[in-house]
């Protein structure tokens, strides 16, 4: 078989076990499945700046909180319906990211992660100090998941729904990443003069990759508002951001599927080893540390080396 | 007056701040590293230091086990676990967050969940009338502790050979390594020298601000965004930063204490929007 076959197989595969996945697991397993889904979404959202644009923000936080705190201030303190809460959440989002873009932008490198967490603490400081909005700390609790003509309600169902979600979502961001903007993407991450002298608008290309980056964490925010039925200061506090970092880094930034297993893994590590032993912080830092030994281009560089060495 | 004793806490504060934020400051300039494990030097050097205290009574003891422990630790970090990806900040960042959580948890472990507080050392004990009010000595001599390493920062980075040899790496390692500085063993003394500073701020801190589970975090942050408007792999900025921050937190929670961070946060992001390198800080 050829190369591209095999991913088709393997990609056909890895969509009917995720059908399949509630037939064979208990209750718990699926919304934890739920779980690693939303959080596959956030990170290869935050590797379409980091990865393929080149730019890392350690404030992605600010995006995903700020669409779960859309809906729910929208479904709790203004009975908007819960479906409608969604798209409404991913505006702001979106909103949000086109209006901290320019100021972000202004910077590079170290200085481009530092405004973007800037930024996002000021978000994060909003929803803790502005009690009488948003509960602060308290957090909005009672979020309702949406209903269309079916619940939701049903651990399984939601699976489900979280699935297809994160399935458009993930096409859409394939297809962003294969287009030609995604080339262009990839292009001023590599250099930003080359590209600039090539005749390319590179502060605008660099926009829009900010602006979608900050929509699709959004559409994994409005998501985990309605999992945990409960939204708090820390959907948007750094260590939220700086996971969604590690996520993708452990992954392999510039691909979607490393991110994905990235976060699909971290999820889960910290599920499992929190049951087996309450050092389950130690046991995850040891892990960040050996992985990063062994594999410093994340696990996908490390299938890639090991693919290379038995081609070769 | 209570204008005086507000900015007295605020400086006080951004002393300690200052200690953590000139070390992170300077790994970066030199390093580009962005060690996130300096939260970590600052709480288990205190812990280190309270443990030191328990034993032996002595608080310049604690203060001596304390920064020569957590020197020699950032000495074997950098040699072992970061040297490696020189230049390389993605592994770098994930190592450095790696050992955070390593520490959080070993330090949860050998001295547990309660926060614990260093007595004020005999020689501080009490307080300076004035007027109406009384300032605590201590919180006086962590002021005078800041200015003297400051200063002496400040000497060892203009007058001594090492200090021209740190500006030279910071300018351009690569040509300082041309120009025969040993730049490998710059990188450790500079990276184990920030480690000491901040475990000195944890035993510092140890009978002000206490020692907790979660500071080790909560630190980082504060250092974070006092680099960050000091600008980056600068001393002055990291002072001038520190100052700032102290201060708008004291007034923060003193005036606002609903919106206690707002007060530091928002004037980080219009200092950064103005100018993306912070007030020192070279593209």
């Amino acid at each position: 078989m050829t190369a591209r076959a095999w991913s088709i197989a393997v990609v056909i595969a890895a969509l009917l076990l995720l059908v399949a996945l509630p037939a064979f697991l208990r209750e718990y397993s699926v919304a934890l499945a739920t779980k690693m889904l939303i959080f596959a979404l956030f990170a290869m959202s935050l590797d379409l700046l980091l990865g393929y644009t080149g730019l890392a923000s350690l404030g992605h936080a600010a995006y995903f909180g700020i669409a779960a705190y859309t809906v729910a201030l929208l479904v709790v303190n203004a009975n908007v319906s819960s479906g409608l809460a969604f798209p409404a959440a991913l505006a702001v989002a979106a909103v949000t990211g086109a209006v901290f873009a320019p100021l972000a932008l202004r910077a590079r490198g170290s200085y481009f992660l530092m405004i973007t967490f800037a930024l996002a603490q000021v978000v994060w400081s909003v929803a803790f100090g502005w009690r009488t909005l948003t509960n602060g700390d308290d957090g909005i609790p009672n979020v309702v998941r949406p209903n269309f003509g079916f619940s939701l309600d049903n651990t399984a169902a939601f699976y489900y729904f979280t699935l297809a979600v994160v399935g458009i979502a993930t096409l859409a961001l394939v297809a962003i990443v294969k287009s030609p903007v995604g080339r262009a993407l990839r292009g001023i991450r590599e250099s930003e003069t080359r590209m600039q002298a090539l005749g390319f608008d590179v502060w605008r290309y660099q926009y829009v990759a900010f602006v979608l980056s900050a929509t699709f964490a959004g559409v994994a925010g409005a998501l985990y508002a309605y999992y945990n039925r409960f939204v708090g200061p820390e959907y948007l506090y750094v260590i939220q951001s700086a996971e969604a970092l590690i996520m993708v880094i452990l992954g392999g930034a510039g691909t979607l599927i490393g991110p994905a297993i990235g976060a699909g893994l971290i999820v889960f590590l910290e599920d499992f080893i929190s049951s087996m032993t309450q050092h389950w912080v130690l046991v995850l830092g040891v892990i960040y540390v050996l992985v990063t030994l062994f594999a410093p281009r994340g696990l996908i560089g490390l299938v890639n080396d090991v693919r290379r060495r038995s081609a070769k | 007056m209570t204008w005086v004793i507000h900015i007295l806490n605020g400086v006080a504060f951004g002393m300690l701040l200052f200690l953590l934020a000139a070390g992170l400051s300077l790994i970066y300039g030199l390093m580009k590293i962005l060690n996130l494990t300096h939260g970590s030097f600052y709480l288990v050097g205190g812990y280190i230091g309270l443990s030191v205290v328990q034993l032996t009574g002595s608080f310049v003891l604690a203060l001596i086990a304390a920064v020569a422990a957590i020197a020699f630790l950032g000495a074997v970090i950098e040699r072992f676990f970061l040297r490696r990806f020189h230049l390389d900040e993605l592994p770098q960042t994930l190592v450095t967050f790696g050992f955070l959580f390593i520490f959080s948890d070993l330090a949860l472990w050998i001295w547990g969940g309660d926060p614990q507080m260093l007595n004020v050392p005999r020689l501080f004990q009490g307080s300076l009338p004035m007027g109406y009010y009384a300032y605590p000595y201590y919180r006086l001599f962590l002021i005078a502790v800041g200015l003297v390493v400051a200063l002496g920062l400040w000497w060892f980075q203009e007058r001594t050979k090492l200090g021209t040899m740190l500006r030279a790496g910071v300018d351009d390692a690569e040509i300082a390594r041309a120009l025969g500085i040993n730049v490998s063993l710059l990188f450790t003394l500079i990276f184990a020298a920030g480690a000491a500073l901040a475990a000195l701020a944890g035993v510092l801190a140890g009978p002000v601000l206490s020692l907790y589970p979660g500071a080790d975090f909560e630190v980082l942050i504060f250092a974070f965004v006092v680099v960050v408007i000091g600008g980056l792999g600068s001393l002055r900025g990291a002072l001038a930063g520190a100052l700032l921050v102290g201060i708008l937190d004291d007034f923060g929670k003193a005036f606002f204490p609903q919106f206690a961070l707002f007060t530091v946060f928002v004037p980080m992001a219009v200092i950064l929007v103005l100018r993306p390198t912070g007030l020192f800080g070279r593209q």
